[in-house]
């Protein structure tokens, strides 16, 4: 498929994003490179300093709320993508509303019980959606051992060990590397439904 | 009593022909504390643990959550 075949058919896609913060911010301005047809943003907090060694903000955005931060940086590489931005705090019932015509969720969460929460969420709910989630992805090096693993629908990405501590901080490389690589697994199963209909 | 766990073979050493959720996690050391527990795609309820079985030739999903992101 030549890229150009390979926008057209994202083009047509809806991509639901469950947090802006490290994995959510990488994944979706990946997302937006390749030309997603729409982006359904959702993060309730502020950017920091802190944030910067890994999330995709900017200096001068400090202060301002990652959802709309994100969906300005998305804009700047992409006009043409269609980003929904909501200032929440997910939950297991704003969840089912705000993503239920999404054909993927992508969940980009930092604590480990909000990530609990989507899967448990979406199983239930959505039962027909691909999940796919980041874990383990804290500290620098082991390049060997993330891994991509599928339990039918739901797909986890990272390398299901390194939790983040005072001595084992998420950063750039490892965190980006984890998010692209969940975009990388929804280009695959967006460009891989669509093989299937045509065959 | 064999089963897939985490999309490998795992033979289990049992007396019963079935064994729960809490006890499978007891056996595999699985003490973390955010778990998602699927049988045959179905997810298990925490409350469940100890009332739902799994039987020969089940497949058994045991997700560990951890924090970073």
């Amino acid at each position: 498929m030549n890229f150009q075949e390979i926008k057209f058919r994202l083009s047509k896609k809806i991509v639901g994003i469950a947090g802006c913060g490290g994995l959510g911010s990488n994944c979706a301005v990946s997302l937006a490179r390749v030309g997603i047809g729409k982006l359904i943003l959702a993060d309730y907090d502020i950017i920091e300093e802190s944030n910067l060694n890994r999330q995709y903000f900017f200096y001068d955005q400090i202060g301002k709320e990652k959802v709309f931060a994100l969906k300005e940086n998305i804009l700047r590489i992409n006009p043409n993508i269609d980003v929904q931005a909501h200032l929440v705090k997910l939950n297991s019932n704003n969840i089912i509303e705000i993503y239920k015509n999404c054909d993927i969720i992508v969940e980009a969460f930092d604590k480990a019980e909000m990530k609990e929460m989507i899967v448990e969420t979406v199983l239930k709910n959505f039962p027909d959606k691909y999940l796919v989630c980041g874990v383990g992805l804290a500290g620098y090096g082991k390049n060997d051992l993330i891994k991509t693993e599928r339990f039918g629908r739901l797909i986890i990405v990272g390398d299901r060990q390194n939790e983040t501590c005072e001595n084992n901080p998420p950063i750039a490389p490892r965190v980006c590397a984890v998010s692209n690589l969940m975009a990388n697994v929804v280009l695959e199963i967006l460009l891989g439904d669509e093989n299937e209909n045509n065959s | 009593m064999k089963i897939i766990l985490n999309n490998k073979e795992e033979i289990l050493e049992l007396n019963e022909d079935k064994i729960s959720v809490n006890k499978l996690l007891e056996i595999k050391k699985y003490s973390f504390p955010r778990l998602i527990v699927r049988i045959n795609e179905n997810l298990i309820k925490k409350e469940n643990y100890n009332t739902t079985f799994i039987k020969d030739g089940d497949k058994v999903d045991i997700i560990h959550m951890i924090s970073g992101g």
